[in-house]
């Protein structure tokens, strides 16, 4: 046997911020550094129509489906548990009780098998998967999801905020009007808003547009999009006179909000003299997004990343990836450390694993 | 900014294809807009020619009434601070459906780019000290300037809307007063030195609440982070500065501090 050729590196993943559990295995070559899924399992919490996910059922989901989702992500990758390197999981940012839910599980599996814990950042988790499956090198990042809406760009290791919504995220601002309109959260509500929206377009309804620099609010778009629903329901016609349905309203919001992202994300494109982006995040599987954002780059000489469901919306995979990224440069997280957190600021990371 | 590496050929908007002194010189292409340098609408004077091409990716509906709608109010806004007395360019023309506006041409560099070679060569992870700080004093007085500027323009009820170090530009004084010991440390000096020129109001709107000035400050003072994280610790001189030259201050910082903690918030849900 060849001793003196290196290891590749494995690590586990348990990402359970939000109403996905995630577990998946990555391997890092010894000489490349170039990552492999070995596996990405994921099981999702899906709540009644009309309602949002509570931190309390999402947190009893992770735990009844943990020990089921670790084995299938062995099983799925091929991998003994003596083969890991460290057992990674998310720190925060995130709702208390499920991430706390899925710690405990991983600090488990840490201490039966004797191996290193390693707590890892969320928001970087997504970078550094979008990163490695695009091989977009440097790009200004567009993170949007259920809870973050923020743009950001990598400088002195840190991935540092330029930009993001001031008050509610506009994953968040999709899902409450999935739910004012009471259309399914299967697979996602943001899923089934983006297919409505597909049959609209008859007319665009005039929603607050607001964007302050690089930030953003998306507030007072769903308090407009959710008066016009009432108004809709109650079979009466828009502002102007006109008529419009369920798929006018969805579209409408989706031109205004994905405008307005595309927007800041330009202005810290310019800001910044990127001319790559790198969409991140359950709202970044939107093929409009991918579609506005790719004619924005295209016009400024640049082009768009984007990834698929399997690693925008949130995974274990990312976790594993972030964390063995971190790992190898000598961190890792002591078991009597290995708390969660719900706020938890990309930009509170030092990125150690970039120049 | 990627000002002179655009890399795309751009069309011009029509108004610069009409026979003019000089040809249109492509200056930046910045967040939304091109910055043309023309003599166009003043033969004997460049201007800055912002014109506002319509963004495909929009839709045509909402891109018009925001081309619109922003050339008109940074038209608006820039003629009001003008009238002021706030450090802003002069507007000469628009045509708001057309998607441009003419103003007065300010012969210097965005003050991103000032600060940035005054801080050089730096390594990137020494951030300014409290020790150092007094080292700074020209950074330090351009930071002041920055505070002034600001507070004279909230003072007249504008809100700017996107403070950047990117959307100030520092007007040159007058040789003889960079009179610098060797000749690096004077141009260091020198690029620090200069007028601060507020520019880019295409979001600017008008208010007097202590929220909407707030934000503004805080937009600001995220981008200087970001932009300048080795001198984030100056910043506070920004708001020092601000006190001083606007009134209201107090209460606005006050309130400074409730939008800061909100953001923070903000980073409570993955
Ligand atoms: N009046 C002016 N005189 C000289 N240069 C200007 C002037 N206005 C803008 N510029 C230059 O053009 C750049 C972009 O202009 P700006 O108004 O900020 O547009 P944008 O909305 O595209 O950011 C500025 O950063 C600056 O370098
Ligand atoms: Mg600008």
């Amino acid at each position: 046997m060849d001793t003196t050729k290196k290891k590749r590196r494995i690590a586990l993943g348990c990402e359970g911020s939000a109403n996905k559990l995630g577990i998946g295995i990555i391997a890092h070559d010894p000489e490349t550094n170039e990552p492999t899924v070995l596996s990405n399992v994921r099981h999702t919490f899906v709540s009644p129509p009309g309602t949002g996910f509570l931190p309390k059922d999402t947190a009893q989901h992770h735990r009844a489906f943990f020990v089921r989702v670790a084995k299938q992500a062995l099983a799925n990758a091929g991998v003994r548990p003596s083969e890991l390197d460290c057992i990674c999981y998310t720190r925060g940012p995130g709702m208390g009780a499920p991430l706390t839910s899925v710690a405990v599980a991983a600090r488990t599996l840490a201490l039966l098998w004797d191996k290193e814990l390693v707590g890892v950042n969320h928001c970087v988790g997504h970078i550094e998967m979008g990163r490695a499956i695009t091989g977009a090198a440097n790009p200004v990042v567009l993170y949007v999801s259920g809870g973050n809406t923020q743009v950001i760009a990598y400088a002195e290791q840190r991935y540092r905020i330029f930009g993001e919504a001031l008050d509610i995220a506009v994953g968040n601002c999709l899902d409450r009007f999935a739910r004012t309109l009471e259309i399914s959260n299967d697979p996602a509500p943001g899923y089934n808003i983006e297919q409505l929206a597909k049959k609209g377009g008859r007319v665009l309804l005039d929603l607050p547009y607001a964007v302050k620099g690089m930030d953003c609010s998306f507030s007072g778009i769903l308090t407009r999009a959710d008066e016009l629903a009432a108004m809709m329901k109650a079979g009466g016609k828009g502002p102007d006179g006109e008529t419009f349905t369920q798929a006018d309203l969805c579209f409408s919001l989706q031109e205004t909000v994905f405008a307005m992202l595309v927007e800041i994300t330009e202005r810290a494109m310019a800001h910044v003299g990127s001319n790559q982006v790198l969409i991140v995040g359950g709202v970044g599987c939107n093929e409009r997004l991918q579609e506005m954002m790719g004619a924005m780059a295209a016009e400024r000489g640049g082009s768009v990343y984007a990834t698929d469901e399997r690693f925008c919306i949130d995974n274990g995979i990312m976790i594993a990836h972030a964390g063995l990224l971190a790992y190898e440069t000598g961190f890792k997280t002591p078991l009597e450390e290995s708390t969660c957190t719900q706020r938890f600021r990309t930009d509170e990371v030092f990125v150690k694993w970039r120049k | 900014m990627a000002a002179h590496a655009a890399p795309v050929e751009f069309a011009l908007p029509q108004v610069l294809t009409y026979p003019a002194p000089t040809p249109p010189i492509l200056v930046a292409q910045g967040a939304e807009g091109r910055l043309y340098k023309t003599t166009y609408i003043t033969p004997s004077l460049p201007c800055a020619l912002k014109y506002r091409s319509p963004k495909q990716y929009r839709h045509p509906i909402l891109d018009a009434r925001l081309t619109k709608a922003r050339i008109q109010a940074e038209a608006k806004v820039l003629d009001r601070c003008c009238r002021e007395g706030v450090p802003v360019p002069a507007v000469y023309a628009l045509d708001a459906t057309a998607g441009w506006l003419a103003m007065e041409w300010v012969d210097g560099v965005p003050v991103r780019q000032g600060i940035n070679v005054w801080l050089g060569d730096r390594p990137e992870d020494d951030a300014i000290s409290d020790a150092e700080v007094a080292d700074e004093t020209p950074l330090v007085d351009l930071m002041k300037r920055i505070g002034d500027a600001v507070g004279a323009l909230h003072r007249t009820g504008v809100i700017h809307g996107d403070l950047t170090t990117s959307n100030m530009m520092l007007l040159p004084w007058a040789d003889g007063q960079s009179n610098g010991a060797s000749s690096e440390d004077g141009e260091k000096k020198k690029a620090v030195g200069g007028d601060v020129i507020l520019i880019d109001f295409g979001l600017a709107t008008q208010s007097v609440t202590d929220e909407d000035r707030a934000v503004d400050l805080y937009v600001l003072e995220r981008a200087f982070a970001s932009t300048h994280p080795r001198a984030e610790r100056l910043f506070t001189h920004v708001l020092e500065a601000y006190k001083q030259t606007f009134k209201k201050a107090p209460s606005v910082i006050r309130k400074l501090e409730d939008v800061r903690m909100r953001g923070r918030k903000k980073s409570m849900l993955g």
